[in-house]
């Protein structure tokens, strides 16, 4: 296959995202704008322009018209998709790290930094359009978890909301209350930074990326560990395949280190791997540094990078990748 | 009017013969429902005979189905940063280079962490593809493995080997277990089998390094990483190939992290029958005390 490389960002990428159809692809990345890309061809249709900080993660409505984007200049905003007008911005008191809209997309669930003392938070948010126009309080604010959360993303039929961070634990919270309903067994779980959560096509599964070299794939409602997927440096981002028992999982070598070893060494390839047997099926390479993004087009017929290099590579399948027998 | 070229007088030129010097034009029937499509050329060949070429061809038409949704987004106005911009901004670039799927080598157990670009150390040697030119010099069995992990070795041994020293012993259990074998880069800091203190070892790696000579035309990187790696690390192969031909110019260079690999590796490899030749195995640059 030959990827088509996107030069739409001159810092690394942060979060990749394809709407529900397929056919958009929403970049983010540590330079101040998200772009969106036609995932065909890889032609660029707009900038979202106003974020004044790295964006850290962004989300799509099912019907692909508003989208919502985190940012580390401590603001979630909400733009229109297809004309990149800003529709509504919420400030926070600390940067934004992940943002994800609930099903049925009248509630979206941030995450903001521990920042100038104040810890860590996951907020709740309407953000329908009526909500919008009358305040923007949070509807619930979850605090209690050291360090960052890297991602938290809504759960079945969005009762609760999982996270997952810095502090190496994954928690369900009981989305109405805001109370805790689990944690991981921390002798199954990570052992480092968790910098990735993935949730599968049908909601019932997500896996984790860590920095402990391991993506696991859990229950996303008893939260029990399924699969562990051993990988051979940091990982940075995770995704499951909609349509083969295949999860990707891309990272690579501290940027700290790579000058200390040569490129073959940092290992900057997305890495296929068996979601069942957890054998590795094979690796696509191409990248200059780690990747930090990873996103499966919905109708797994390819999929998308982004790394520490500045680009995206939108991948399509050969024939033969759906020939694969392991 | 299919079948009869379309044929004016004053199309011909002056060297023509006649109407026959014409090539009737290319027909084109279908496709039909079923997608066939039949092309007839007419082609003047070498000898000046017209030749008609017939070809029949299918044609697929491969209907991808849009959601309206979809469809309605297909030609979005540009906005933001993208307004304005045109393609000798190549933001979007179809990669030149073909990029696959680069299948992990089977037989590791569950999501084990294989080390790149080594394979199997155990297991069938015939599998490596050059089963012919392994001869075990010991019991004489060809293909199965190599002289130092021959079954019967402590039984015949003696008498394959007349001309080693006594440290064979030592090359043998270190052939057995091929520790730290990378064929990547790995920095000095973390290179494994530099033995800690011995300076010495360290400091010279083209010291160890080790010329092999009378090599066959076709012998690969591959055929002498084989060879040489039951001896122990290895930082370097150099294979001379002949620019023209691509050739094998029949020597080699060989850099072992370790002296006293390359040491065996001389010892033991010197006067081997490969590939119906006998290797010469020497230093590369032959050093006062070793000459």
């Amino acid at each position: 296959m030959r990827p088509i490389l996107l030069k739409g960002h001159e810092r690394p990428l942060t979060f990749l995202k394809y709407n529900r159809d397929g056919d958009l692809l929403f970049s983010c990345a540590k330079d101040h704008t998200p772009n969106v890309w036609y995932s065909h061809n890889g032609e660029r249709i707009g900038t979202y322009k106003g974020h004044n900080g790295a964006v850290w993660c962004c989300d799509v409505t099912r019907d692909s018209r508003r989208l919502i984007t985190g940012s580390a200049d401590q603001t979630v905003k909400i733009w229109d998709v297809e004309t990149g007008i800003q529709v509504h911005s919420f400030a926070f008191g600390s940067p934004a790290r992940a943002v994800d809209f609930a099903l049925g997309d009248k509630l979206a669930v941030i995450t903001t930094d521990p920042f100038m003392g104040a810890p860590s938070a996951i907020h709740v948010k309407r953000v329908d359009s009526e909500s919008l126009r009358d305040s923007s309080e949070s509807l619930r604010i979850i605090t209690g978890i050291q360090g960052r959360i890297n991602r938290a993303v809504w759960g079945p039929l969005n009762k609760t909301i999982i996270s997952a961070g810095e502090d190496a634990t994954i928690r369900i919270w009981d989305a109405q209350t805001g109370k805790l309903i689990k944690e991981n067994d921390p002798e199954a779980g990570h052992t480092k930074n968790i910098t990735s959560l993935s949730k599968s096509a049908d909601g019932s599964h997500f896996i984790t990326g860590s920095s402990d070299k391991t993506a696991k794939l859990w229950d996303i409602r008893t939260l029990k560990l399924l699969k562990t997927y051993a990988a051979e440096r940091p990982v940075n981002a995770v995704a499951i395949s909609p349509v083969f028992d295949h999860v990707v999982v891309g990272g690579g070598q501290e940027a700290s280190q790579v000058t200390t070893s040569d490129r073959r060494a940092g290992k900057f390839e997305a890495t296929f791997y068996h979601k069942i047997l957890q054998e590795e099926i094979g690796g696509v390479k191409g990248h200059f540094g780690p990747i930090n993004a990873l996103a499966f087009n919905p109708d797994g017929r390819g999929f998308s990078s982004g790394g520490e290099d500045g680009y995206v590579r939108i991948h399509h399948f050969d024939a033969d990748y759906f020939n694969i027998k392991v | 009017m299919p079948g009869k070229p379309d044929f004016r007088w004053g199309d011909l030129g002056d060297d023509d013969e006649g109407p026959e010097a014409v090539l009737p034009p290319t027909q084109v029937i279908g496709p039909d429902e079923k997608g066939i499509k039949i092309v007839t050329e007419w082609r003047r060949n070498d000898d000046g005979g017209v030749v008609k070429v017939t070809k029949t061809v299918r044609v697929k038409r491969q209907l991808k189905k849009l959601s309206p949704a979809v469809a309605a987004r297909r030609n979005l106005k540009k906005f933001g940063d993208a307004v304005g911009q045109n393609a000798s901004d190549n933001l979007t670039v179809v990669s030149i280079e073909e990029v696959f799927l680069e299948r992990a080598k089977t037989g590791g157990g569950p999501a084990s962490a294989k080390i790149d670009g080594a394979p199997p150390m155990t297991g069938d040697l015939a599998s490596l593809g050059n089963a012919s030119l392994i001869v075990c010099r010991i019991c004489g069995k060809k293909g199965d493995h190599w002289t130092s992990k021959c079954p019967f070795k402590d039984i015949m041994g003696a008498k394959g080997f007349g001309e080693k020293p006594p440290e064979e012993d030592a090359s043998i259990s270190s052939a057995a277990m091929p520790t730290a074998t990378k064929s990547s880069y790995v920095p000095p800091s973390l290179r494994g089998g530099v033995p800690k203190g011995d300076g010495d070892a360290r400091r010279g790696r083209d010291e160890n390094s080790i010329r092999v000579t009378n090599l066959s035309e076709d012998t690969r990187e591959q055929d002498l990483q084989e060879l040489f790696r039951p001896f122990g690390p290895i930082t370097r192969i150099y294979v001379a190939f002949d620019r023209e031909t691509g050739l094998s110019r029949g020597f080699a260079f060989i850099n072992f992290v370790n002296r006293e690999d390359a040491v065996r590796a001389i010892n033991k490899l010197d006067g081997y029958g490969y590939d119906n030749l006998i290797l010469r195995v020497e230093w590369a640059t032959p050093r006062a005390d070793k000459a």
